[in-house]
């Protein structure tokens, strides 16, 4: 490896970065000009618009722009499928095969403003689907692949699904048995050419083929919906976040800043694109920055991850901390018979990565992990440890450019007051107005309108600032489990649950787990006649995991008589949760039925 | 143990992981956790099980043979 011996200074609570080390000058050096300096109407400026001054499509910043100009013939996208084979897929490419697709929507009648949903693996089908979609100036909502049935469903109803983009796999999996109950959803179009009787399933390869490769973007507000993308509260059901074809503005600023994204660049997002992170950084920031973006269609294995490094030349790598410590567990011996030299940044989000992960980084790979902060509301990266910055391991770094972030306490009237203190705990808020902040939760005012207090985005993320700006996680403000760094909303689990005849109540906690954050576990209580054995607890975990999906399903059920409950029913998972952990019970006053 | 005995473990450990699906059907070259839908954490109390009902030490690098079934009755029965 031809890195520098000792490119960085580690002491117990900060790791500081020489400038003689940077293989290239990161895109921020100057944090506190630039934050000073910095104006969402210059960053609108690194954005083309649509030819004529007709507005701002996200397709056409992230391929058609570089289609046109000298990055046509670069490699946008670089396909590496499971069975080893790799496709190339220029901007020309991607341009020509985005243009097919919108073209395909219109012929099969779909309007704008009408949601196309993806449900698939990470397949190139999969990317040229949302930027025709997007083209086509309809909503795209993505669905992970490792749903069951009943997330598919719900969200598929709540985002009134039209179309759904699938594979046939996944289609007689996961859809077939719920198409009843989406009268809405009027076309399926299944990757692949296989030809279907039903008049609602298309084969992509046809509509692809009779679909002209010229397209011209309609005029785009920059305020139309663009994307929809369902995150989890604790009570409800799930909400759709609605994003607008401006918050490119914010995932090109956010790639330059945060993910430190140079023109030549070869870049990999390990996110899948089902998840917001995926969508972003897997799929938008690369593009309207022009780099070469890795598709890895395998799941995680660490020693293929380590060989896709080495071969592509990986410069610049964003990831997430279940990955990166079951990396740890294989140990950095591992890593270092890898030639990653073309490795520059490593960056990681998902949930707070823990400070022996970011150190682990420099130990393996020479450079440590920069771990940020975002969520599926803010539409992209808010706060985080920078390339030319000092990293303090643990915290989630310092406000980007054009956000401003702070601590809030609730107050009495419903206001809040900013903590000025360092180190004192209270609600991460953001100012409102950034490009990429969700517009609403699709037929959800009230629930959207509970997020801001005055001028504040409320994150319902704990947390606390220090002294020198930085910020650092506390904890979950509600009761949502983050397990793999999926957001997981217990109402839906526990909704499922209640579906089986044998369950008379049931609550959903997460429990800490070392390697993926949290571990959904459920207790259920069960109806008169019905025993708890081994027998009923498999049948519990194979209902649930039918219905919803690994990604979702509990992982552990236990039995109880009674779960703990207020005057008003509300069962106290909080108390359900202290008790499994052996933490304090806390306020106990509203506590009517306790458990047995 | 024998590679029908190994097989055997490994089909009960994984209707236990996920009772949903029926193992038993599952092609020895297939990938168990494609076909089973079996996430990262399902894997690895997978290859927790197996090591305590077999004794057999499973280093991490090793995880990728475990992938199919033949890969676990051939690596088990070594």
């Amino acid at each position: 490896m031809s890195r520098p011996a000792h490119p960085i200074e580690h002491s117990s609570d900060q790791i500081t970065k020489l400038s003689s080390s940077f293989s290239r000058v990161p895109n921020l050096t100057d944090y506190a000009g630039e934050y000073m300096r910095f104006t969402w109407r210059d960053a609108w400026k690194l954005l083309d618009g649509l030819p004529g001054g007709k507005g701002y499509n996200i397709a056409h910043e992230a391929v058609d722009r570089h289609a046109a100009g000298p990055r046509a013939d670069r490699v946008a996208i670089r396909w590496l499928g499971k069975s080893g084979d790799r496709r190339d897929f220029t901007y020309r490419d991607l341009s020509e095969a985005s243009n097919r697709f919108a073209n395909a929507l219109i012929n099969l009648g779909v309007l704008p403003g009408e949601r196309v949903f993806v449900l698939m693996g990470r397949l190139p089908e999969l990317y040229v689907a949302v930027l025709g979609a997007l083209k086509a100036r309809c909503v795209v909502s993505p669905l992970f692949s490792a749903f069951g049935p009943e997330p598919i469903a719900t969200r598929v109803e709540i985002g009134d699904g039209r179309v759904l983009v699938t594979t046939l796999g996944l289609y007689r999996r996961k859809v077939e048995s719920v198409r009843a109950k989406l009268p809405g959803l009027a076309h399926v179009i299944v990757v692949g050419d296989e030809t279907f009787e039903d008049a609602g399933l298309h084969a992509w390869s046809a509509l692809m083929e009779t679909a002209s490769a010229r397209f011209t973007i309609a005029p785009t507000d920059p305020e139309d919906m663009a994307l929809l993308h369902f995150t989890s509260g604790t009570t409800g059901r799930p909400k759709g976040a609605i994003h607008v074809h401006g918050a490119i503005a914010a995932h090109h600023m956010t790639g330059i800043y945060a993910l430190d994204l140079h023109d030549d660049d070869i870049f990999w997002c390990t996110a899948d694109p089902g998840w917001v992170t995926g969508t972003s950084y897997g799929i938008l920031a690369p593009l309207t920055n022009g780099v070469t973006s890795v598709v890895v269609e395998a799941e995680f294995d660490a020693q293929t991850w380590y060989s896709v490094l080495q071969r592509e030349r990986v410069n610049v790598w964003y990831t997430a901390p279940t990955a990166i410590r079951m990396m740890m567990r294989l140990g950095s011996d591992v890593v270092k018979s890898y030639d990653l030299s073309a490795l520059r940044f490593m960056a990681s989000v998902g949930e707070p990565l823990n400070p022996e992960a970011v150190v682990w980084g420099q130990e393996a790979f020479g450079i440590p992990f920069h771990d940020n902060w975002w969520q599926t509301e803010t539409g992209g990266i808010m706060i985080a440890n920078f390339a030319a910055l000092p990293i303090k391991p643990g915290s989630m770094g310092l406000p980007l450019p054009g956000i401003t972030a702070t601590i809030v306490r609730h107050v009495q009237d419903g206001g809040v007051d900013v903590i000025d203190t360092p180190m004192v705990e209270g609600e991460l808020a953001l100012r409102k107005g950034w490009p990429s902040m969700l517009r609403g939760y699709l037929k959800e005012e009230e629930r959207y309108r509970k997020c801001f207090v005055g001028d504040w985005y409320l994150t319902g993320d704990l947390a606390k600032r220090d002294s020198d700006g930085y910020f650092w996680f506390v904890g979950r403000a509600d009761d949502v489990i983050k397990s793999a760094g999926h957001l997981i909303g217990p109402f839906e689990v526990e909704s499922a649950l209640m579906e089986h005849p044998s369950i008379a109540e049931a609550a959903v906690i997460g429990i800490p787990d070392p390697t993926v954050g949290e571990v959904v576990k459920a207790f259920v209580a069960l109806k008169p006649g019905h025993e708890p054995n081994e027998d009923l607890r498999k049948e519990l975990l194979g209902h649930a995991r039918k219905r919803l999906g690994p990604a979702v399903s509990p992982k552990q059920i236990d039995f109880r008589a009674n779960l703990p409950k207020t005057r008003s029913g509300k069962i106290m998972r909080r108390l359900l949760r202290a008790r499994e952990l052996g933490l304090p019970e806390g306020d106990l006053s509203t506590l009517e039925s306790d458990e047995k | 143990m024998t590679k029908a005995e190994i097989r055997q473990l490994a089909l009960d450990i994984l209707s236990s992981i996920a009772p949903e699906t029926d193992p038993s059907a599952l092609a020895g070259h297939e990938d168990i956790r494609e076909a089973l839908d079996i996430d990262s954490m399902d894997f690895l109390n997978f290859v927790i099980a197996l090591h305590q009902r077999t004794e057999i030490e499973i280093p991490e690098a090793d995880y990728p043979k475990l992938f199919t079934l033949n890969g676990v009755a051939a690596y088990l029965s070594q």
